[in-house]
Formats: structure tokens, sequence, C-alpha cells
């Protein structure tokens, strides 16, 4: 044991001098990044770029306009969509780059429908553009350039009207040595050149072009200076060679009338995101933080380049498609003061009302941004979902409990691990494994000593209906006795370095190899590694986890690998944030593929990107056991799903550290509340399973994790709908009332789907949380003492440690499984019970969704249950939402609560065959709560329960 | 729908082949069966309410303690039975009712939910009896060898306690005559420190013109005239800057640009302490001289020789009567800490006091040295790790003597200092029988020994089927 982390442990103290928290030096300021510096450098202003409308081209799909830059003369191509939704989208690239520039693939689920853009008027400097709608126009201004979308009176949005558009064209480098030799040999060289080589001679054509390009406006060229760190770049030890020179990008847009703008995961920082002005913007790189500090703009594992503007009149969303690093500032500002020209006949301009000012800066890559106009919170995660895809819909057993350790040391601590939730009469569904269960680190193995019978370890948990989830890193541990290292070695499948050799890192089992992800031949290979007869040990309930898939790179700069690394003819700079999206896809891919197509695959990954949602979870990282980090897991996971990525968790009881039982139970009953659901430890922590902290705290955790259970056929349903709409699971409050301001920055409560409302106990020692129940009229009940609280006040709620403060909505039904088993699985007949509760008009409604719970039959075969319940009137009914569809479920309806009624004399159930039956009842009449005992009708039936 | 149905009647085929027909719900124990009246109503067990008999076991919870549904999984609190013929009975929570998992060994627990359980109670029952009938011979054997244990603690007990007696008497002895020759070694010791002294007195003042003799020699040898001649010696350099200016020379020479003898004797002062010349190098020599601690002039050897000889005598007589007490002192020490030592109720433990046990995996030699330490060896080379020095007994109230508690060993990176706890098992042998880190730098090792074997309880070992029967 100790030999073998020994290594790692230097490795450790060798990278992060400072153990205690983030050691920030490791990681890049926007000062220290060139490209962020020298675009920090432009402030706000009359921009160069001037669009030459006589170059306009229109066809039934889009417009095309050429732009140029007055200083340097480069040309730009502008392409301007109106896509199918209520979307714009913008791309902006170089008229002819010196080479291609990337263009980020595998990102949009197709190309996304465009509507026909037609011209309203034109002028000699401005374009207008009808988006069709409600008078909504995009107005193209010709000098200086920019964009604005207004509808009616009212600009939504502005691109460039800070006049921040910069793009850094490909060049060819001044001060290389056929540079220098040719100022002073000339001639010489140009011929010893074109002996040598003809391909530079073509390069030399196209620079002469792109010269005479430039000087064709004035026949001035105005050769731009070289900038520290445009062909070279040092941090710390390690050199960015750069052989592309400069390519960065911005854009500014403005958004008048906005004040709250989200989303831009992953950052541990607050939901409504803050004026970076004086600070570094928010950094979006995808980097393996050790120890990450609470409220900070810096990268973290994964990155969403999506960002939501939420006012009263209208949220909508700006959606970047750029891999690269990228920064993002934000800042207030005034609207009117940078209103001029054409679009003053068009708008109102208050000088007094706020705006939010947001400008992305990428490394490389194109300018691609989807403008989604909204215009309520709903439609943007519609138009979202309509580019990047759902959220993909998770077996079952994936939503249940999860109980995770770096690591369980072999076989027999699996096993007592599983009887110790037997014996505490605890469910869960899943065990982990980390690192450690692998042979020498070596992925898709197992290590002889300690793992010697993986199938009969997994034919044990089998035997339980549970399920085992063993990491699989993209790491490939070099070594000539590793099959998987000779594999990749002889199909060519590794990251090459900037001289063409294997790229090879630093990582968990010492020197490694990383496959080249963005191949998709490399993916297809690395999927059909999940077969059961490649992966020997693995059996049917067993699932992977991607972990260090930023990717980590132990000793490269900023823990992860070199800019200049090689995917193919793209630099590792163009494809940084997407390479763990792609990691988690080929592993998802295996799995379903292993099971011929049948089974959903469940995948946990830690690095993401746009799209990441439709491959499976994602975690918050290695956070800590602190209270700090146990409230930024609510902002955390709601940013995610504003940015499409509904299934997120924070490790329960934190990562690192050893947490108090107060904070652990504490965490629990948050955790149980949260999409992703699982309990995690560093490996230098004390064990901390749920019955290691007293009988009593025992009961607390067993008590939370029950709760989870029993609301999994919510949870489930909520699944489906992300699936199917791509709304998140876990909302802040505001996207289900927009209108009310008192909650635009709320984030220490959440609501799930739009029913339940939860505020977890995030402070040591609290004795009471305030809680704000939104909504004019609305009403919410305790879900554990049916305690009626009207909507819109903040309620002042008393604590003890067994309290969980989750209200459900009046007007809400929820289908809950009261009877909770030790595991998921054995849930799967068991009956429903519906938990009504009314509103001030005294009616309800809800959704029951029933599948298989673990294959695409819901997909591929139409195989699933949807039903619609609605109490109005005294009546209770059960409607089919899916005609076509065809499921029978065993599961019935043993109990209905109607909570917030009146006491019936007599409530009669009517079955689909007409016949009726009488229901026995009771009434609580100080709660107002009646209990309906035993409908006993099948949960896919049409029935009618109706009270007198 | 598929509800559950009521099952009141259960048939029983016990092992001897005899049935026997019993009428109770499912899931009840008969101790319980008569508050499960058929046709009566039926009254919770907390006495909550009162509901008709076919509410019982009718897959609907109406009771809160769960007690109507003893035989199905509608109660979260319920409980239940089964009979496990030939086996143990046992209760498990109603959960587990037709869950799809074979919790009870006879199969009862899953009678609707397509679970193919086989049943297995007999069995499990056979080997239990063989594990019981094992354990019952080992620990009768472990409890005579543990008997055998007692008995030899005892006496060895009693016969450190009598030497400790024995020792402490010598000891006093001891005492007394290291007092007698320290009187004589000190009279003994008087003349030749007079002498010594006196000699140092000599020596001190013989020393002090020596050194005022080899100063004026030194300043002869160094007396210069001017500030360039100065300025070759950098080792004067005032401000440490590697030279020595122009004018830090003249500083040094009293502001002037020559001297003279007279004015040099006032400049040396200044110099002297850091001015470096062939001279130094006997400076250096007398130093040593002057530091030793006695000089030997031969007229003063002779004298001390005679007045040294006469007090080494007294002297050794004394440090070896001393060095005898020291040593004793140490084996009472030694005795009285063994004796202080919790090894057990009756010192069943003593006989692993000094002992060692090892234990071989397949990286590590752990060693288990009991009431003093446990190491971790690497197989390979490498160093030991310390998991623990010895603590305390940690055994639950009832019998601490089961869990042994090693603490402060070597610190882990990030974490606590290793520590170990040492779960005794009775066994005829006295061996380390496992090791395991449960939590990181937190180790478990497993050690049988006879001493912590009960004395076998006159168990009848058939099965525990008789409640049923």
């Amino acid at each position: 044991m100790a030999a073998s982390r020994g290594r790692w442990v230097l490795l450790i103290v060798l990278l992060c001098v400072s153990a205690r928290a983030v050691d920030r030096s490791n990681f890049k300021t926007c000062e220290q990044s060139a490209f962020c510096k020298r675009q920090k450098e432009l402030k706000p202003g009359q921009s160069p770029y001037r669009a030459l409308l006589d170059t306009l081209e229109l066809s039934d799909s889009r417009i095309t306009l050429q732009l140029i830059n007055d200083n340097n003369k480069v040309r730009l191509l502008l392409e301007l969509y109106r896509l199918q939704g209520n979307m714009t989208r913008v791309k902006i690239n170089e008229l002819k780059p010196l080479k291609p520039r990337y263009e980020v693939p595998d990102v949009l689920i197709s190309d996304p429908f465009t509507e026909t853009l037609s011209v309203v008027s034109q002028d000699e400097n401005s374009l207008v553009l009808s988006l069709g709608g409600k008078d909504q126009r995009l107005i193209v201004s010709a000098q200086p350039f920019r964009l604005d979308i207004v509808e009616g009176p009212q600009v939504l949005v502005s691109l460039n009207s800070r006049g921040l558009l910069a793009f850094e064209h490909l060049r060819a480098r001044k001060d290389t040595i056929s540079h220098k030799i040719s100022s002073t040999v000339g001639s010489m060289w140009d011929s010893l050149k074109s002996i040598f080589s003809s391909k530079s001679e073509l390069e030399q054509v196209t620079e002469q072009e792109n010269v005479e390009q430039r000087t064709d406006e004035d026949g001035q060229i105005k050769e731009e200076e070289d900038k520290p760190g445009m062909w070279e770049e040092t941090f710390k030890s390690h050199t960015d060679s750069k052989p592309n020179g400069p390519s960065s990008i911005s854009l500014d847009f403005s958004l008048p009338g906005v004040e709250h703008v989200y989303g831009i995961p992953e950052h541990a920082d607050t939901l409504k995101l803050k004026n970076t002005d004086g600070s570094d913007p928010y950094r979006l790189y995808n980097l393996d933080v050790f120890q990450y500090e609470l409220h900070n703009p810096m990268a973290l594992y994964g990155a969403v380049p999506v960002l939501i503007s939420h006012s009263t009149d209208r949220t909508m969303g700006i959606f970047w498609l750029n891999a690269a690093e990228t920064w993002v500032d934000i800042s207030s500002n005034t609207a009117g003061k940078m209103m001029f020209g054409k679009i003053l006949d068009f708008v109102q301009v208050s000088s007094e009302a706020p705006q939010t000012d947001v400008r992305w800066i990428s490394e490389s890559g194109i300018i691609d941004v989807f403008i989604m106009l909204g215009p309520k919170p709903a439609d943007v995660f519609t138009q979202y979902a309509s580019l990047t895809g759902t959220q993909s819909f998770p077996p079952l057993t994936a939503l249940a409990y999860h109980q995770c350790r770096w690591n369980y040391n072999d076989q027999e601590d699996v096993k007592s691990v599983d009887q110790g939730f037997d014996e505490h009469d605890i469910p869960y569904d899943f065990i982990w494994l980390d690192i450690e269960h692998a042979d020498g680190k070596r992925y898709f193995t197992w290590d002889p000593s300690k793992f010697p019978q993986p199938k009969e370890m997994l034919q044990g948990l089998m035997d339980k209906r549970r399920k085992l989830v063993a990491i699989v890193d993209p790491h490939i541990r070099v070594d000539s006795g590793y099959k998987i290292h000779n594999e990749i070695l002889s199909k060519n499948f590794y990251v090459k370095n900037k001289d063409g050799g294997d790229y090879e890192g630093w990582c968990w089992p010492g020197n490694s190899g990383y496959p080249d992800f963005t191949n998709p031949e490399m993916r297809a290979w690395w999927a059909s590694k999940f077969a059961y007869e490649q992966y020997e040990g693995s059996m049917e309930n067993q699932y992977v986890w991607n972990d260090m898939n930023e990717p980590s790179v132990f000793n490269g700069p900023e823990v992860t690998m070199h800019k200049d690394a090689l995917h193919g003819g793209w630099e590792h700079r163009d494809v940084h944030n997407l390479y763990g999206l792609y990691v988690q896809k080929a592993t998802a891919d295996g799995l379903v593929e292993r099971s011929g197509g049948v089974e959903r695959p469940f995948v946990l990954t830690r690095a993401f990107f746009a799209g990441s949602q439709r491959y499976g979870a994602v975690w918050t990282g290695d956070n800590a056991a602190e209270w700090g980090h146990l409230k930024i897991s609510i902002p955390m996971c709601l940013s995610l799903g504003l940015a499409g990525i509904s299934f997120c968790g924070a490790d329960v009881g934190g990562f690192f550290k050893h947490p108090s039982a107060e904070l652990l139970v504490r965490w629990y009953q948050a955790g149980a509340y949260q999409p992703f659901f699982r309990a995690h430890a560093h490996i230098d922590t004390p064990r901390r399973e749920p019955w290691l902290f007293g009988p009593e705290n025992t009961a607390l955790i067993r008590e939370a994790i029950r709760q989870r259970y029993a609301l999994l056929p919510y949870w489930y349903q909520l699944f489906y709908n992300a699936h199917r709409t791509g709304y998140p699971v876990m909302r802040p409050l505001w996207v289900e009332y927009p209108d009310d301001v008192a909650t635009f920055s709320i984030e220490d409560e959440y609501l799930i789907g739009k029913d339940l409302l939860v505020h977890p106990v995030t402070d040591e020692g609290a004795t009471a949380v305030t809680a704000y129940l939104p909504g004019k009229g609305e009403v919410w009940y305790d879900v554990h003492t049916f305690q009626k609280h009207d909507g819109e006040q903040s309620l002042y709620i008393p604590v003890t440690m067994s309290s969980i403060p989750v209200f459900q909505r009046g007007g809400s039904i929820i289908c809950r499984k009261d009877r909770v088993r030790r595991s998921s699985s054995c849930m799967e007949n068991d009956p429903y019970t519906l938990y009504a509760a009314l509103n001030s008009q005294g009616s309800a409604e809800g959704e029951l969704y029933i599948d298989d719970f673990h294959t695409f039959n819901f997909e591929k075969a139409k195989q699933f249950v949807h039903r619609h319940l609605s109490f109005s009137a005294n009546t209770l009914s059960s409607r089919n939402l899916a005609p076509d569809s065809q499921f029978s479920t065993a599961s019935w309806i043993e109990k209905i609560v109607i909570i917030g009624g009146s006491q019936p004399s007599s409530a009669t159930l009517k079955n689909a065959d007409g016949t009726e039956s009488a229901l026995e009842f009771e009434f609580d009449s100080t709660l107002a709560v009646l209990t309906l005992r035993k409908p006993g009708v099948n949960a896919a039936a049409d029935w009618t329960v109706i009270l007198r | 729908m598929t509800c559950v149905h009521l099952l009141l009647t259960l048939v029983f085929a016990v092992s001897l082949g005899t049935p026997v027909e019993i009428q109770r719900p499912r899931g009840v124990p008969l101790t319980s069966i008569q508050f499960y009246v058929e046709n009566k109503p039926f009254t919770c067990l907390d006495g909550s309410r009162a509901i008709p008999f076919d509410r019982v076991n009718d897959d609907y919870c109406d009771c809160k303690d769960g007690s109507d549904e003893p035989g199905t999984a509608a109660c979260p609190n319920g409980s239940f039975h089964c009979t496990n013929a030939g086996y143990r009975p046992m209760f498990i929570p109603s959960s587990r009712i037709n869950d799809g998992i074979c919790d009870c060994c006879d199969t009862t627990d899953e009678y609707n939910s397509g679970a193919k359980c086989e049943n297995t109670c007999k069995e499990l029952g056979r080997k239990e009896r063989e594990v019981l009938q094992k354990m019952a011979e080992i620990t009768k054997e472990g409890f005579l060898l543990k008997q055998h244990l007692i008995e030899e603690a005892k006496k060895g007990q009693q016969e450190k306690k009598s030497k400790v007696t024995d020792m402490q008497g010598n000891k006093k002895q001891l005492d007394e005559k290291v007092e007698v020759l320290r009187t004589v070694k000190e009279t003994a010791e008087q003349p030749e420190k007079e002498a010594k002294e006196r000699h140092l007195k000599a020596w001190e003042e013989q020393k002090a013109a020596i050194r005022l003799e080899k100063d004026k020699a030194k300043m002869a040898e160094a007396f210069f005239v001017s500030v360039s001649e100065l300025q070759s010696h950098a080792e004067l350099d005032a401000d440490a800057d590697g030279t020595l200016t122009e004018t830090e020379a003249q500083g040094l020479m009293g502001g002037a640009e020559q001297v003279d003898t007279s004015t040099f004797e006032s400049v040396w002062p200044n110099i002297k302490d850091k001015y470096h010349s062939e001279v130094s190098r006997e400076e250096a020599d007398m130093s040593c001289l002057v530091s030793s601690e006695v000089p030997f002039g031969k007229m003063f050897f002779f004298f001390f020789t005679v007045v040294k000889l006469s007090a080494q005598k007294a002297r050794d007589d004394f440090e070896e009567a001393e060095k005898a007490l020291r040593e004793m002192d140490d084996q009472i020490r030694n005795i009285e800490k063994e004796l202080s030592f919790d090894f057990g109720p009756d010192a069943e433990f003593t006989y692993l006091y000094s002992q060692c046990y090892e234990l071989t995996t397949s990286e590590y030699i752990y060693r288990l040295c009991p009431f003093n330490r446990i190491s971790q060896k690497p197989k390979y080379g490498g160093s030991e790790t310390n998991l623990g020095t010895w603590g305390s007994w940690s055994g639950p109230e009832n019998n601490k003597y089961l869990l042994m508690k090693y603490e402060h060993g070597t610190g882990c990176w990030q974490g606590p200092n290793r520590s170990t706890t040492v779960k005794l098992t009775c066994g005829k042998e006295t061996v380390v029988t496992s090791t395991s880190e449960p939590s990181r730098c937190e180790y478990l090792m497993e050690f049988t020994t006879p001493a912590v074997c009960q004395e076998p309880a006159n168990t009848d070992l058939s099965p525990h089927d008789h409640e049923e029967l």
C-alpha cells in the first residue's frame, strides 16, 4: 500500500507546494495569459471594423458580408443566420486565413435549421434585416461595424457596440530564420529555398495574396507590431511554442435592461455572475485544480460557454461556440451610452436603464455565436437544447444513492461495505472503485491481489440488485506490457507533441500517453474496449467513471496538456475544452455498444463542455469537507443546469479533509435533494460510511437517503422531461418566477422541477433558516408536516438536526414510492402514493412516468407510461399523455394524499371499465389532509376519483 | 394490478417429517400469535387503533408501528419473521419482502416477486453446527491453555515480586556502600585538586606574559607607514565590499597618510584582530595551548602524578559501586514496569510481554510486539514504519481485553499518525492472522491467542428451531 502510493505522494508534494489550498501560482491570470493580456489592452471605443455593404450576399439560409479592419486592412467574413426557434447565429472568420481556423465539431447535434433572413431596408451605412416574429430586426451598421437585434422599440442585444471586436489574423512569422536571412542575403536564399521546398513556395504565394488584399483599400501596408507572447509564451517552466502565432478573437455584447446574468460554468462562485471590473474575467479552461478556492473566477474542470441573461422583460442566452481557452468579462453599464446611428430610428433610449456588458475572448478558432432570444426562460432552454441536445435519460438506478471512496481497498472491503448498508438498513445502488482497483493504474484491468475475482464481486452485488462503478481515466500508462497501451501505440492513436512524437506526461500511473479522443477512429476503438470480452472481469452491472479528463497532466503547464501538442492537424490549443466531452462520449458509446444498443449508459465525468449533457453525469470535482463547499454546491449545480447539464452533484461529505458528523449529516440532507447523489472521500481521510458516526447520525443519514428513494419517481419523471425538453431538473427560483425580482439572486434554495422547493441547512449549528417562498397567490406545503404557507414571503423555519426544509407547491401532484427498499431496482414494482397539494383554487396537477427504468425501449419502441394527473372540482383523474405508447407495469396506486382540501362525505373510484367502488378515507382537519385508502388501480390505467 | 393476497394459513413440514399445521398470519412469530386472532378486530401492537382482521397483511399500512403488515412490505417500519426450520429463525425488515432477493433461507420472504430462491436452511444449519463445533473445540483447548498461562503468569509474577523485594534490600546496602566510597574518594581527591588549582594560577600568569610578548613581535612585523601599504591587506576592509579603499585605509590609520612607530602603536589595536601574517599560525598554536585544560610543566608533572595515583583508586572503587547501583535500579524499574502493565484480569496476557509475532504479506512484514509496538517493513528492502506504540486496551465495556490500541506511529503525509487496532480472538496458537488498512494510516490486525478464550458454556449444539416446534 504505502509503496505504491509513495510515488504519487511525492508527485503531489512536488507539484502542489501548498497542501492546504489551491496554489494560485500554478494557474494563469489574464495578465499571464498573453492573448488575454493583449485583448484586455484594447479598451472600449470606436471599432476599427467597417462592414462593406457592397459585398452583401443573400441566400435563403444566410447572408454574408465582408468586414474590414481599417487599421491593418485585414478582411473578415461575417455570416448571419436566422435560426428556427428564435435564434440568431453570427459567424466571423478571416476572409482568407493563412490556414484554416478551427471550427468546433460534434457539439451541435445537427446543422441548425435556418429561416429566411430578408432585407427590410438598406442605406449607405446600414442594413436592416427581418428576423420575423414581432417586428424583430437585425440591424447591421457599417461604420463603425456593429450589430443590433431589436424588437419593436427595444434593443435586445448589441454586438461590437463597445468596439471590442478584435480578430487576430493568422500571419507569417517575421523573425523566422527565413525572414532574417532574406532581408540580408535576399535572392540567394529565395533560390536556395525553392530547391528544397515547393511547399514554402506555395505559402509564399498565399502570403503575397494576403498582403495584396490588405493593401487594396488605400495602398498602405500597416504591419502590426509583434507583441510579447505572440510567437512564444513561457509560464513557469513551460514554453508554448506557438508556431501559428497570434490567433485570438474577441467580441462584446451589450444587454440593455439586464442586471442579472448567469451560467458559464464551471466556477466555484455565486449563481448570479459578478461584475469582473477590477478582477480577472471568468475563465473557461478545463483544469485539474487541486483544492479549489471558493468565490473565484478561476477556471475549474469543465467549461460551458453559455451565458443566460434575465430581466423581468426577457430571458436570453449567448452561446459562444469555441473550445479554446476563453475569458469572459462582465461589467455593468448604463444603456444608451453606446446608442447612435441607425438604431436610433428604431428604439427609445433611456439613458438611465441598467445594462450588462459581456465580452468574450478566446485564444483561437473563429467567432461562432448563437444568440438565443427567449423570451421566456423555458424558451431559452428549448433553444439551447435544439443546438446541443438535451440531458441523456439516465437509468433510474443512477439517480439513486452512490457510495464512493478513494478507495475501497479490495473485494472484502466492497463486500463488508455492502453488508454494512444492509445491517444498518440504508438503501444504496452503487459502490464505486477509484484508481487503486486497477493493476498499477492500468485502466481496464484489476489489481490481481486486491481484486482477484471481479466477477465474483460483481455477481455478489448483482444478487443484491446493486451495481458498481470502476474508474477509467484517459491517461494510459506507457508500458510495453500493457495491452491497451500497445494497441494505441500500434494504431498511432496518441496525441502528438509539437515535434510529432507521442505526447507523454505524468499522471497517476507515472509516465502516460493521452489517446487522441478528437479522432473518431480512436473513439470507436476506445468504445470497443468496453465489450465484456475485451474488458476482462466486467459485467453488465458495472458502469464507468471518467476522471482526470481535462486532461490532467501533472507535469504540464497549469497541470494540463501543452497547447502546442497536436491532435491530427489541430493544436491542443484549439480543442482543449472539448477533450473531456469526447472522453465521456466514447465511454458512453462503449457502454451502449456492449449491450448491443439495448441499455442506457451511465458515465460520470469531471471535465465537460457544451453538449456533455448528452453523455451522462458530472460532478463538481475535488471539493472539501467545509461548510462553504456545501453551500457552493447549490449555485455550482444550478449554473450547470442553466447551461444544459442537469445531472450534477457534489461529493457528499467533501472530498478533501474530514467532515464533522454535523457537516456530514447536513451534506447528506442536501445531497439527497441534488440530481447526482454520491458520497466520496479522499484516501487520506478517515472512513466515513454512514454508520460510523454513532446511531443518531446513522439514523439521520438513513432518513435523508430514504427521502431520496421515496422521491425517485419524481426525479425520474423530471429527467425524462429534461431529456425531452432540455429544461433543467434543478432550477433557480427565477426560472419559475421570472417576474419576481426577489428571486433573481437566490442561491441558498432552489426548485426541483417546478413543484418542490428545497432550502438545505448549510450552516454549522443552525437553529433556523429563512426560506423565501415565491409566487403571489401561491401556497406551499411543508412536505414533512403538511403545514401550509403563503407564497411571496420569507419564512423563518426553526430547524433541528433532522430538518430538511422542503416544500411542495400548491397546485402540484407528486408521485412517490413510500416503500423504500435496499436499492432502487428492488422498488421496481412497488405501488405509488400520490401527493396532491391543492392551490388556492382547490386544484392540482402532475405527471407520472414509468418505463423499464434501464433500456432505450422507451425511445425505440415507445414502451412507457406517461400519465397526466389532475385534481379539480373535487375530481382527481389520471389521463394518458402518450396514447401511442405501450407499457405494462405491475405498480399500482396504494394511497392518495390530498393536502389542503376539505372533508368529503364520500370518495368513489371510477375505473376505466365503468365499475365503481367506494374508497375509505381519513381526514385530518387540523392540517386539512385527506388520505384515500388503497385505490388499488394499476398505475397505467385510466381512472377517476370523485369526492362528494 | 398486482395486489398481494392475504395468506393466513401456512403449512409447515418440519424436519421430523410430521406435518404440523399452524394458523397465523404471514411473518408473525409464534411468540406474537396471540395478538392475531382471526375474525376478531386486530389492535395495532402499539395500541394506537383497531382494524378489521381482513386488513392484516392486506398490503396497506394501517398501523403506525407496522404491526398490521408483518407479511408485506407495506409498512416502512415493519418486520418479517422467518422460521428458517433447520437453521435459526430471524426477523428481517419488511422492506425485504418480495424485493427479488432471497433473505430467509426458507425462502418465505420471496413469495410473490418471481425470485427463484432455494431452501438452504438445512445446509446452513449443518455448516453452522460444524463451525460452532470447531469453535467449541478451539475454545475448550484454548481455555485449558489459558489456565496454564494464568498459572505461569501468577508464578512469574510472584517470583518477580519477591525478586524486587530482594533487590530492594540489596539496593539499600549498595546505597550505603556508595556513600562510604564517595567520602573516601573526595578525601583522596583533595590534594590533587589543590595542586591543580595552584598550577593553573601560575600558568595563567605565564600565559599573559607570553601573549604580551607575541603581540609586540607581531606589531613589529606588521609595522607599515603608508596608506598604500595598508591597502594591500584586504582583510582589513571595513565595509566588507572586498576592497580596502584609500579612505578606509586612512580611517584605520587615524586620518594620516603615513605614521611612525609611536603613532602605529595607537593604530595597531584597530587592526590587529583582522591582520593576517605568518605569525598568525603561531597565534593559533598558542590559543590551542591556552585552551587545553592542564598544562604539564616537568616539575608539576612529577608532583601531580603522585597525588593523582592515590586518588585514582578511590575514584575507581566509587564508580564501580555506583554502576552496580544503577544497574540494580534499572532491573528493579524494568520489573516494576512489567508488573505495572494490565495483563488481564488473571494476568493471562503476561506471556505476550517482550515477545514479537510476525506476519508476512505479499508486500510487507508486519511485526507485533505486544505491549510495546507494531511495525511494518517492506519485504524487499526499505525502512521500517512504526504503526503505533502500545496505548491501551480498548475493547467494548463488557470486555476491554478484546482490542488493543497502538498509537502515535510514524506520521502520514497530510494525515494522522499511524495507529493500529489489534483484534484478539480465541485460538490455540498465538499468531497474527491478518492485517489491513481500512482507513488511511489506521491499521487493523487480527491476532489469535488462548488468552481470550472463554470458559466453554455447557451449550447444546442442536438446531435453534425448537421455538417453532
